[in-house]
């Protein structure tokens, strides 16, 4: 989603995680010229990131809840969990770097905090040892596969949507004369 | 009771992800987001060894719930390491797009059941 060109010397200095490059967003209320210090800019935007951290951590914990699995049956908690935050960080990304205007907190609210905390990572692999541990190699083989492709092919599909509703061509083409 | 553990472990799992995959992609000079990769990795280490140590060494479930759901849970993030790999694919990275999803997948079980082995050689 970089405009930059892949390899050159501003592309290496950006974090590939869209979660944690945030300095090309301005603050909306304080302009380039004044700068707030480092210290309270790094406060606030870690103070966002965990109030959206936990409330998406809950919201996790409470649709696993709602889809108890057996320890040998599929997780179909974290498998939703999982593919939809894809398809919903998918949408943000396109409307964060590309149509909104640069605000602050929304990506540290909703992508770094949010979905970072909706979607796991660990359970996802744990679920899987416990599958293998207790002899469901198909589930486990079943989940894992599937978790990858859905959860790429959502991301996708987010990307591919949000650009059909902000008029953007879907298929970005090379950005190397740009 | 359950649910503030759950709140507060997320509190604190989201900003130190922020945090270290800050530092991480700090250190090297490639488009491969090797700081999500080491977050995914460790915090599977770690879970697995919670959840390990709550079946066989009788670690309190309210302590399962802070530390592995909460922390662990919003520690590591599936949505970020879709999106990076879709985005290596779009700019035409695919050998590193194949790379991450499988590294990731590979590296993040063996660090899991290096977890479970790990609480089951303690107990």
């Amino acid at each position: 989603m970089s405009r930059r060109v892949r390899g050159d010397r501003e592309e290496a200095d950006l974090p590939v995680d869209p979660d944690a490059d945030l300095r090309h967003e301005r603050d909306m209320f304080r302009g380039p010229a004044a700068p707030a210090p480092a210290r309270r800019r790094t406060w606030d935007i870690l103070a966002v990131i965990a109030v959206g951290g936990g409330a998406g951590t809950v919201a996790r914990y409470l649709l696993g809840q709602a889809f108890p699995a057996s320890p040998t049956g599929f997780p179909w908690g974290t498998f939703l969990v999982n593919v939809t935050g894809c398809f919903v960080l998918g949408v943000v990304m396109v409307f964060v770097m590309d149509v909104w205007p640069p605000r602050r907190y929304v990506r540290p609210f909703i992508g770094v905090g949010f979905l970072g905390g909706f979607t796991t990572f660990s359970t996802f692999t744990t679920e899987i040892v416990d599958r293998v541990a207790r002899g469901a190699w198909p589930v486990a083989g079943a989940y894992a596969a599937g978790s990858l492709v859905a959860g790429l092919a959502a991301v996708w599909c987010g990307i591919v949507l949000a650009r059909a509703l902000a008029g953007l061509p879907v298929r970005r083409r090379g950005r190397r004369d740009g | 009771m359950t649910l503030l553990l759950v709140f507060l472990g997320g509190m604190v799992g989201a900003p130190a992800r922020y945090l270290i995959d800050r530092l991480v992609q700090r250190l090297h000079d490639s488009v491969f987001p090797w700081g999500t990769l080491a977050i995914n990795v460790a915090g599977s280490l770690v879970l697995g060894l919670l959840l390990g140590a709550r079946d066989d060494l009788g670690l309190p479930a309210a302590m399962a719930a802070l530390l592995g759901t909460g922390f662990c849970g919003a520690f590591t993030t599936f949505s970020t390491f879709g999106f990076e790999t879709v985005r290596l694919l779009e700019e035409g990275s695919v050998l590193e797009a194949g790379l991450n999803a499988l590294g990731s997948l590979v590296l993040g079980l063996l660090a899991a059941a290096a977890g479970f082995a790990l609480a089951a050689l303690l107990a």
